[in-house]
């Protein structure tokens, strides 16, 4: 057993029972209804503020792309305009791709040894990592828009018919949303990936398993919410509409569980700007992929590089130039 | 990345992620009150307890529908002994028998819900048929 997990799975239990028994024993509705999500969403904006001006301010002296690709050369050679750019449109390309589709887990190789008597090192290549990731993310983003019913009203169309989509399997009710399966069995993927891969457990920390056990348990409470233990979605969809238009209200009848879901989601808004979730923002500014590569076509000025104060051989001959002459030295201006 | 892009974007994510406080900026979205009319009006309890049907109801008409559908029994015991003959729409005993304006009770919840059942794809509404 590994405290590097045992420890976050501990504090998720922990901070969920905190607030389901602050419900349901202390009757803290207010404190963890109002005053909590209220706390998450200034620390998520201000610590997300924070962070990307803080990585604005730090200098690119000069282009460090990693390319995956021929850079352009002499004419007949064939350039890879997409992973080795030269131009902006290319560059934004490749965001595009690396944003939307992950290019670059896609790349994912693996290397063990063969099996075979030669036991020779072989490389070879790892798709799960990306389908994992793609499917994590997109269910995620899903699930994120999906619940943006409980914050408008009326509930714009274009909510509906995702909606619709995602519940077009038709199974029991209330319908099954294929985003929650989805979502719950990515991040157990992505976390038995931690766990059982030797590599990947073995530079894994606690800041690693946090944030899936906190989604895992975001998850499963919502699932249980809205398929298994039931809530009064009329009295949340009050509490939440209250907390966007800062009219706050605590419904009554609301059960603990629902408490339980909110409070994870706010430790998940506050903790995102100091955690690697930033990569969010930070996919954005990857030095290696945000710039054109044209290192030998257009020359670079350090930004940093301050004026130096130099002597040039003609101010030097200026003031020698009496001396030099009366010595025999050679001068390139004689008067 | 320079500086500017840089904040353009930032700003732009935060007002998008903002969204739902300015959509909504002084706004107050009462929470709709479903109408009991008709019989329902008259009857003094639900199939079930109230907070029950409130939150369980799909549940129950989805244990409704597979027991008349797969196993031909349209009788359902409530815990008080009463006899529903099951049904959504159909008959006194059915959910619209019994709260006869849909419009007035169900769709008012599942708007502000945003809940659109498919069950009227096939399903009438008894009031449509008159
Ligand atoms: C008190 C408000 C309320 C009333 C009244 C109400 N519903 Fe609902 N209903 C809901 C909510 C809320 C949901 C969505 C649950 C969820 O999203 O998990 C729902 C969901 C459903 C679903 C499942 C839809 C799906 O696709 O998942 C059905 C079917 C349904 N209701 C039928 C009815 C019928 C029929 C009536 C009228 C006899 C009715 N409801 C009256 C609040 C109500
Ligand atoms: C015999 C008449 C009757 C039948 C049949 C009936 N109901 Fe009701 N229903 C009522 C009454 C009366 C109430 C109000 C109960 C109360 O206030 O305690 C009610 C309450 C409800 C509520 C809660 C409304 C609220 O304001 O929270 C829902 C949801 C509901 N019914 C849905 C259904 C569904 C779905 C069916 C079919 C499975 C159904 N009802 C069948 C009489 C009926
Ligand atoms: C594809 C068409 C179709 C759709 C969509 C549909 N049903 Fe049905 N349903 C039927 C048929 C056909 C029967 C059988 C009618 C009978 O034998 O009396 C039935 C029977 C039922 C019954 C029992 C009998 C009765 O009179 O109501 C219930 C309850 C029921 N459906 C609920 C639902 C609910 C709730 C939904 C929406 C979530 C739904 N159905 C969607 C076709 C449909």
């Amino acid at each position: 057993m590994n405290q590097k997990y045992l420890v976050p799975l501990a504090v998720v239990f922990l901070l969920f029972l905190v607030a389901y028994t602050g419900v349901e024993g202390a009757g803290l509705q207010g404190f963890f209804g109002i005053f909590v999500p209220y706390a998450a969403v200034v620390a998520f904006f201000g610590g997300f503020f924070y962070r990307v001006t803080k990585w604005a301010r730090s200098a690119v002296p000069f282009r460090i792309p990693t390319t995956c690709g021929q850079q352009k050369s002499l004419p007949w050679i064939k350039q890879n305009c997409i992973d080795n750019p030269n131009t902006g449109t290319g560059v934004f390309l490749r965001m595009v791709l690396e944003i939307f589709l992950f290019r670059s887990l896609f790349r994912n190789t693996k290397a063990a040894f063969n099996r075979s008597e030669k036991n020779e090192l072989t490389y070879s290549w790892e798709i799960f990592l990306w389908v994992g990731a793609l499917a994590f993310h997109y269910a995620f983003l899903t699930v994120i828009i999906r619940h943006l019913r409980f914050f408008i009203e009326p509930v714009p169309g274009w909510i509906k018919f995702l909606e619709y989509l995602d519940g077009i399997a038709q199974v029991g009710l209330p319908g099954l949303f294929l985003s929650g399966v989805v979502l719950l069995a990515a991040v157990l993927f992505l976390l038995a990936r931690r766990i059982y891969d030797n590599k990947v457990s073995h530079i894994s920390l606690a800041a690693d398993y946090f944030p899936l056990f906190l989604i895992i348990g975001i998850t499963i409470s919502g699932i249980s919410m809205r398929y298994f233990t039931k809530v009064d979605i009329m009295g949340i969809k009050e509490l939440t509409m209250g907390l966007v238009t800062f009219n706050p209200v605590i419904p009554e009848g609301i059960s603990g569980l629902f408490y339980g879901h909110v409070f994870l989601v706010s430790i998940l808004f506050a903790y995102f700007p100091m955690s690697k979730l930033m990569h969010m923002a930070g996919i954005f500014l990857s030095p290696t992929r945000n710039m054109a590569n044209n290192n030998r076509a257009v020359r670079h000025i350090n930004p940093w590089n301050y004026d130096v104060k130099v002597h040039t051989y003609e101010e030097y001959e200026d003031d020698f130039r009496e001396k030099m002459i009366e010595a025999g030295l050679p001068v390139d201006k004689k008067e | 990345m320079s500086k500017s892009a840089i904040f353009t974007g930032l700003v732009i994510f935060i007002i998008i992620a903002l969204f739902p406080f300015w959509i909504n900026f002084g706004k107050t979205a009462p929470v709709p009150e479903p109408e009991l009319v008709g019989k329902a009006k008259t009857a003094k309890k639900c199939v079930l307890d109230k907070m029950d049907m409130r939150a369980n109801h799909m549940s129950l008409l989805d244990e409704w529908r597979d027991s008349v559908v797969r196993d031909a029994n349209r009788i359902y015991t409530n815990t008080d002994g009463k006899e529903f003959a099951m049904s959504l729409s159909t008959g006194e005993n059915s959910c619209l028998g019994c709260h006869e304006d849909k419009s007035k009770f169900c769709d008012k919840c599942h708007n502000y819900a945003s809940v659109d059942p498919y069950c009227w794809e096939c399903h009438t509404e008894p009031k449509e048929i008159k």
